[in-house]
This record gives C-alpha cells, sequence and structure tokens, in this order.
C-alpha cells in the first residue's frame, strides 16, 4: 500500500562540511529531525538513509573532467590553479576530505528520494539534505559541488520519462538548475527569489526564458529587497498555480531552501514563518492536483540554523504527512537541549513573535513593484491562454 | 572600449534604385529601423530610416502627394549623414548620439562600410557592463574622493582571497566630497568582506544586514 511520505536520512549527511565558520552547516538537518521527534511527527519507519551516487549518475549532468577534479581535491591532491578553474578552494566553497564522497551522497539522496516517489511506494519524499542548486556542469559555485537537483531531473527524464515541475524558492536564483534545463521543453524551472540586482548569483531576470525548444519553459520572478510576507506570497500562489496549469507536469520537484527569511544573515527579503507554512501547502495541492501526488522536496539555503531553518523544515515535513494541526509552542525538551549551543535566543513558538521587524517604509512601492514583475513573468502564458 | 567591439558587421544594405517598398518590407521583415544605401563598391551613399518613411507618407493633414511605393529610395533618402570610424570610443559616440539625437551611425573604414551601431547597441552594452554573467554579489561603498581609495579597498577584497568581477565609481549626487564604488565580487558569502570594511572605517551602503 502506498504511504504518504519519507524522510531521507543518514547523520553521514553531516559530513558534508566545509568548515567551523562557514555559513552552509547541515546541522540544521539534525536540529530538525530532533524536533519532528520531540514533537513525535516522525518515527524511525519513517527514514531511509540516502544511498551514494555512482559516477555514471553523476555525469548524467556533470562533466567527467569536474568529477575527477573533485575527488583529486578530496584527497589533497589539486593544486591551486587547477582548483580554482573549477570553482573549488575558494571562500565559498572550500576544499575538504572526501569531498566526493559527501557531495555524491548529499546526490544520491536525492536519486533516492526520486525513486521511492517513482516507484510507487510513497506519495512525496523529502531529502534535506539535498537543494545544492548552484553547481554548474563543470564547476562548484555557492556552496555546491555536485547539483543534486539537476542530477535528479535528468535521472527523472532518463528513467521515468517524466515531465518535471522544478520549484525553487530559496532566496537565492536557482541558476545551476535553469541553465541546464534552458533549452529543455520538459523539464519547467521556475524561481522566486531576491533580485539578482544585489543578490548572489545576479541572475534570475524575468526576461530569461529559454532557449530553442526550452523557450517559454524557465520562469523568473525576482522580487525586490525587503519584500514581506503579503507580497511574497501573491507572487509565489499566482505564478505556482498558473505555471503548474500551463505545464502541466507528470511529477514536481521543489527546492526549499529556508533563507527568504527576515533573520537570514545572507539575504534581505522581509518574510516570516508564515510563508514557510504556505510554500509546501501549495506545492502538496498541485502535487495531487496534477501529478497524482508525486512530490519530491529538497533542502536548499537556510543560513539562521538556529531560529529559522528547523521549524521551516519541520513544517514542510508536517505538511507533506498532513499533520500541521501542532501545538503554538515549541517543546521545552529541545529549546533547553539546544539552548547552550545557539549564540542566539531561540525562538519557543512555532509562528514569529509580532513586530519582529521594524516597518518597512517603502513597503507599498516594493507590493507594486513586485506585481508588476509577475505580470510580466506571466505575460507569455496568460496571453496564450 | 572601441565602436569595432561592439558594432554590428552583417548589415542589410540597399542600393539607390531599390524601391521604396522594398525598404519598407525589409524593415518589417529584419525588425531594423535604419538601412545604409550603397554603390557596388560599397560606398556610403545614404541612409534611410523609419522616420524619412513616415515623413515622406501621406498625411491626413496634407493633399494626397504624388509618392508611390515604386518610387526609388534615392529621392527619400538622408545624404548628410554622420558616420563613424572603427576606433572610435564608444563613450565619443554615444555623446554624439545624444548630441545630434539620432539613433544609428554607419561605420565606415576607407570609405567603405563595415559596421553599423544603433542606440540598441549601446544600451545592451550599458546592461552587460553593469549586469551579472558570472555568479556574484553586489557591494556599494561609499568613500573620501581621494586617491588610494580604491586601492584600499580593493586590498581588503584581496586579504579576503575574493574575485572582482566588475567595478564602477560614479559622482555622490548628494556630497561632491564622495564617490561611490560599487563592486560585483565572486562570492555568495560576503558577511566576512562586509566586516572588513567597517572595521578599515569605510560606509558600506549595501548590504546592510539588520543588527550589523
Amino acid at each position: 500500500m502506498k504511504r504518504d511520505a519519507v524522510f531521507i536520512y543518514s547523520n553521514e549527511l553531516l559530513s558534508y562540511r566545509f568548515s567551523d565558520n562557514h555559513p552552509f552547516n547541515q546541522m540544521r538537518i539534525k536540529l530538525t529531525l530532533d524536533l519532528l521527534s520531540e514533537i513525535k511527527a516522525i518515527s524511525k519507519s519513517d527514514i531511509i538513509a540516502p544511498r551514494v551516487a555512482t559516477d555514471e549518475e553523476l555525469l548524467l549532468n556533470h562533466e567527467p573532467s569536474y568529477v575527477e577534479a573533485v575527488k583529486s581535491a578530496g584527497r589533497f591532491q589539486l593544486t591551486n590553479e587547477v582548483a580554482e578553474s573549477f570553482g573549488l578552494g575558494t571562500e565559498d566553497t572550500p576544499i575538504f576530505q572526501n569531498m566526493h564522497h559527501a557531495s555524491a551522497l548529499s546526490v544520491g539522496g536525492t536519486l533516492s528520494a526520486v525513486d521511492e516517489v517513482m516507484s510507487g511506494r510513497y506519495s512525496h519524499a523529502l531529502h534535506l539534505g539535498g537543494g545544492l542548486h548552484h553547481g554548474f556542469r563543470g564547476k562548484a559555485s555557492g556552496f555546491c559541488i555536485y547539483n543534486d537537483c539537476s542530477v535528479a531531473l535528468k535521472y527523472l527524464q532518463e528513467k521515468y520519462n517524466a515531465r518535471v515541475l522544478y520549484i525553487d524558492t530559496d532566496a537565492h536564483h536557482g541558476d545551476g538548475v535553469q541553465w541546464s534545463f534552458y533549452d529543455d521543453e520538459n523539464i519547467c524551472t521556475v524561481s522566486i527569489h531576491e533580485t539578482g540586482r544585489y543578490l548572489f548569483p545576479g541572475t534570475g531576470h524575468v526576461n530569461e526564458w529559454g532557449t530553442g525548444k526550452g523557450y517559454g519553459y524557465s520562469f523568473n520572478i525576482p522580487l525586490d529587497a525587503f519584500t514581506e510576507d503579503e507580497s511574497w506570497l501573491e507572487c509565489y500562489t499566482t505564478a505556482v498555480k498558473e505555471i503548474a496549469e500551463y505545464f502541466k507536469p507528470d511529477v514536481i520537484l521543489t527546492q526549499n531552501g529556508a533563507d527568504a527569511h527576515y533573520y537570514d544573515p545572507l539575504t534581505h527579503l522581509s518574510a516570516t514563518m508564515s510563508i514557510y507554512r504556505e510554500i509546501p501547502k501549495l506545492a502538496h495541492e498541485l502535487a495531487h492536483k496534477h501529478c497524482n501526488g508525486k512530490w519530491i522536496a529538497v533542502g536548499g539555503g537556510g543560513y539562521d540554523i538556529w531560529r529559522v531553518v528547523p521549524r521551516a523544515w519541520s513544517l514542510l515535513w508536517l505538511e507533506m504527512t498532513n499533520n500541521t494541526n501542532i501545538e503554538r509552542t515549541i517543546p521545552q525538551a529541545w529549546l533547553e537541549k539546544w539552548q547552550p549551543k545557539a549564540r542566539v535566543p531561540l525562538i519557543s513558538t512555532w509562528d514569529d513573535p509580532e513586530n519582529m521587524y521594524e516597518p518597512i517604509p517603502r513597503k507599498n512601492e516594493i507590493t507594486e513593484k513586485n506585481k508588476q514583475t509577475l505580470e510580466r513573468a506571466l505575460h507569455m502564458i496568460r496571453r496564450n491562454g | 572600449m572601441i565602436v569595432e567591439e561592439i558594432m554590428k558587421t552583417e548589415i542589410t544594405t540597399l542600393t539607390p534604385s531599390d524601391s521604396l517598398e522594398t525598404a519598407i518590407l525589409l524593415m518589417g521583415q529584419k525588425k531594423i529601423r535604419h538601412i545604409p544605401i550603397i554603390n557596388d563598391k560599397k560606398e556610403l551613399i545614404g541612409l534611410i530610416t523609419e522616420r524619412d518613411i513616415k515623413n515622406a507618407a501621406p498625411s491626413l493633414l496634407h493633399r494626397k502627394t504624388e509618392m508611390t511605393s515604386d518610387a526609388p529610395i534615392k529621392d527619400y533618402m538622408k545624404t548628410n549623414i554622420i558616420t563613424g570610424h572603427p576606433l572610435d570610443f564608444v563613450e565619443e559616440v554615444a555623446g554624439i548620439f545624444y548630441e545630434h539625437k539620432i539613433g544609428c551611425m554607419p561605420i565606415l573604414r576607407e570609405q567603405k562600410l563595415v559596421g553599423i551601431i544603433t542606440s540598441t547597441d549601446l544600451l545592451h552594452t550599458l546592461v552587460e557592463l553593469t549586469g551579472a554573467n558570472q555568479p556574484g554579489s553586489q557591494i556599494e561603498v561609499k568613500v573620501p574622493n581621494r586617491t588610494g581609495i580604491l586601492y584600499e579597498v580593493a586590498g581588503i577584497l584581496r586579504k579576503n582571497n575574493v574575485n572582482i568581477h566588475s567595478v564602477l565609481v560614479y559622482p555622490d549626487k548628494t556630497d561632491s566630497a564622495s564617490k561611490i564604488i560599487v563592486l560585483r565580487i565572486r562570492t555568495m558569502n560576503p558577511i566576512k568582506v562586509i566586516e572588513n570594511l567597517k572595521e578599515n572605517g569605510h560606509h558600506v551602503l549595501w548590504p546592510n544586514l539588520p543588527g550589523v
């Protein structure tokens, strides 16, 4: 009998680790799992370990010379010049021991998620160790070594002949994934992010529509800095509903970076925990409407690992398992366990407190501008509709 | 940057005896608004623009003209044309466009037509220069207008081992003693760089992080 959702995890995922001070910290997955366990929303039987992606699988998206370089780097056998040409050994993406294995595990986790759903064993699968959407074919970028999303999308195409809708709600543009499928009409990429005018990686403009056969299958909604919940949700909900209707996918893959929150140190949006309730809710609804429920979700960015990520990612699992009717407060046991390690006061409720930030003076202008961006982003499908 | 680097070298042209109708069709087909008119030696004889065609067409306010669509272009083309050279600086060309209110400049070498540049090409170049074709983040710093400042800022980036994609320096409209430096740097995490800039007394305009 088909079960609702599976959680892909093993402690080994924590081995994808750059350094003590690097903002990308997979400890956040452990914090999330801990929180879910504490509210009894997950048990051992819900969890499957990720597998390690084979070289053949990695080569679905990545260049052989790059994979070889990553392997050498992980054995500290790569010179600085060569490393730099592959985007390795930078402040963003430092070299660490066995980095190939750790990255291949991250990719393998997403592939495991794909197999669990496409085999019919589960309707939905969640792999928080994935979502590394900046990785390029031949180069590391933005903390991402291998791009598990791109590999998984190629895998879905080749093994399952699937048309996939990729929805990326990370605050950063999902550039690696977009470029990998820019000329492909069977993978529709949608990214809603803070405008690249300010934020890394700088791309993700409304007019990046795709090329060749893929023209009209790439969507971008760049939002102004300081965008708040209402405007963010208006853009997300409208766009994703209309695009899903237009594309009619076989399966949905969502990248769930949790860095659009006000507290995230690397970005400049002003969203609250509310959006992290709504994002998976709509994805869930659309998966059942268009894809017989087939939905794979992966992690992504999220750099306030104490105050934001555990709640946001827990809400994702709770939605997947139809278990959203939870208490207002976070369990005391979890707060007591982790407060000593956190350098900031943890938030004790599932929703954010009122008045978390100073009112934004240009709120109306920002909302208006975003609405315009949304219209530009959808004009092609509305014109033909 | 010189014109040679951004001009179009595949040019749609016509001869003086071609008809107005041909010009109109060609403009619609190729989505262009300017067509240089050349002789068999590829020398520039004239230029016909969308504006010229509109001006020549019958107007509701006047009586019927004798213009017919099979009229030769040479009766309607401009002959007093501003042209440029492949080694001209792009900034100068832009200045000429602004001063003479033109939208297109044929580029000649040894009297022969070798390229064409339009205001659209200039805009596109601006977008490319200030844009992001390599993954990076943007930083804006307000600095006093004195020598050595850019060296200091760049030095901090060097210390942090961060690659610079592009730099723009422009005057601060609100303060004549200051300049604004806009950098695109190859990193997703600019926090350390911003902290270092601030520690060294620099005024970082963007990003302005909450609480930092």
